[in-house]
């Protein structure tokens, strides 16, 4: 579908009536060049950036419910490039420079805000860790700027700077990250992908992989079989599942993170705030609702829900540095199934399986890396070759010692 | 989540930590022909299954024991619990 403002005044005439589905609903066809599993951002963006840079037709996205519905639509909708290693530094950065330039090359309102992020630290140990990370950053391209308590303070007047037992003794900030409206970015790639010839399936289950002599040839679904040239996996949550198909066992445990929205309130919170001394972060949507979160629950789950503990835990964090929040309202919670990998970091590569490719493992980062994923993915898919920036997400890095651990936890998938 | 404690009855679930899944305390032979091979299945990959679940939750906060929880991941119900020790001797791994 075209939006132009002529359209939208002679619809607002016309009572809403004459607009049409903003991407077409395809029945699947016999027979694909590229099948792409899973219709989530990732999926989506894969599709657009095949047809668009790489110029590649032929390609159908498949998707188990409808688009939107999956982690997609149940995340936080932060966005930034802070990260450390050489291996994750220079992926998202290219991640928010497609950000920056998102709405201009889909020609969609994905309501892409830079107003910030701050991650606030605590400790002097902690001021060392900032510097070094922000250096890093620095040296991949990406911007960062460390904030003393006083820049704070004027900034944030709410924050909680006193606190007896977490002081904050100054944060990092990087102004470029910020929020993304989730579900535009859905929508946004499907419109695009669809315009330039993907067909999008909803409501169509993989059920199994087809697959001779070690080479995928296609899937099985539930609206049919369909053969492809290139299939491609690409359902971050389940993709044990998926894979386990293919006979493949993952570096990976399914998670549940949860996330909360509270009652709407008048601008408070300018950018993303994160605490440093516990798990906590929150932003404010444009609907006035602060949209807040922090651990995995810690076991391996697949319910789209959590328990009580680690709401108290966000809780508890949250009060330490915003107690204004004390008083606030819960509107909505909620969980979504979250693949946490052995390193704590993505994978984008080829399988063992001849034509068959993955693309998961994203942590509770996923989001996030959408734009970055979908090219790598594409540039994997078209050429054979791993993206530039996506050298080191490979299955090898674990058996080659060759691990990406920001965090430096180990094999420890609930502690990433 | 409320696990019930083989000795100690019903306990909370905040009380205990996870580690993962209960094939974990079958540690391969590092002098073994693939131990290779073996520990790289062991330490790295994982069944991940959609349903019931064999994992491992130390008791922390408790009596620092280790159990082996059988729950399911859609539904987070625990349909058995029993002493990590137990299994693990039933297995020939301790004596």
């Amino acid at each position: 579908m075209r939006f132009s403002g002529l359209k939208v005044i002679s619809e607002a005439l016309r009572g809403h009536k004459g607009w049409e589905a903003t991407w077409r609903d395809a029945t699947p066809k016999s027979h694909y060049d590229y099948i792409i599993i899973g219709g989530g951002g990732h999926g989506l963006a894969t599709a657009y950036y095949l047809a668009r840079r790489y110029g590649k037709a032929n390609i159908a996205v498949v998707e188990k419910g409808w688009l939107g519905g999956g982690n997609v639509g149940r995340n936080t909708t932060i966005i930034r490039s802070n990260y450390m290693l050489d291996g994750n530094e220079p992926f998202y950065e290219l991640s928010l420079k497609l950000w920056e330039g998102l709405e201009q090359d889909l020609n969609y309102n994905a309501m892409v805000s830079q107003r910030g992020i701050l991650n606030l630290f605590h400790t002097d140990a902690q001021r060392d860790a900032s510097i070094r990370r922000g250096n890093a950053m620095l040296l991949n391209g990406a911007d960062a700027d460390l904030l003393t308590t006083e820049q704070i303070k004027n900034r944030y007047p709410f924050l909680n700077t006193e606190d007896a037992r977490f002081p904050i003794k100054g944060g990092l900030a990087q102004h470029r990250g910020g929020t993304v409206r989730h579900d535009a970015v859905a929508w946004g790639y499907a419109r695009s992908a669809s315009r330039l010839g993907v067909d999008i399936i909803q409501n169509c289950e993989v059920t199994g992989l087809d697959i001779k002599n070690n080479k995928c040839v296609g899937v099985t679904t539930t609206r049919g079989p369909i053969k492809g040239g290139k299939v491609a996996c690409c359902v971050a949550g389940s993709s044990s599942r998926v894979m386990a198909m293919a006979g493949i066992r993952l570096p990976i445990e399914s998670h549940v993170l949860q996330a909360f929205v509270s009652e709407g309130l008048k601008p408070l919170i300018p950018g993303v705030i994160t605490f440093g001394a516990g798990h906590f972060y929150c932003s404010q949507s444009d609907k006035g609702g602060l949209v807040f979160g922090g651990d995995i629950d810690g076991y391996n789950s697949y319910a789209q829900r959590g328990n009580l503990p680690i709401v108290e835990d966000v809780c508890e964090g949250g009060m330490a540095i915003l107690p204004n929040l004390g008083r606030l309202r819960l509107l909505r919670m909620w969980g979504g199934i979250m693949d946490m990998s052995m390193d704590g970091s993505p994978i984008i590569d080829k399988t063992p399986i001849e034509n068959l490719y993955f693309n998961g493992g994203w942590c509770y980062g996923g989001f996030k890396a959408t734009p970055a994923s979908g090219l790598c993915y594409a540039h994997l898919l078209a050429t054979g070759n791993p993206h530039e920036t996506a050298t080191a997400y490979r299955f090898d890095r674990f058996e080659r010692g060759l691990m990406i651990d920001e965090k430096g936890q180990g094999n420890q998938p609930n502690l990433h | 989540m409320i696990i019930n404690h083989p000795l100690l009855g019903p306990r909370d679930a905040a009380e205990f930590t996870y580690l993962g899944d209960a094939s974990l305390i079958n540690r391969p032979d590092g002098m073994a022909e693939n131990a290779l091979p073996a520990f790289i299945d062991y330490g790295y990959l994982r069944d991940n299954v959609a349903g019931n679940h064999r994992e491992l939750w130390f008791h922390e906060q408790g009596d620092r024991s280790w159990l082996v929880v059988t729950r399911h991941t859609l539904t987070h119900e625990i349909v058995k619990v029993e002493l990590a020790a137990d299994v693990a001797r039933k297995e020939g791994r301790s004596k």
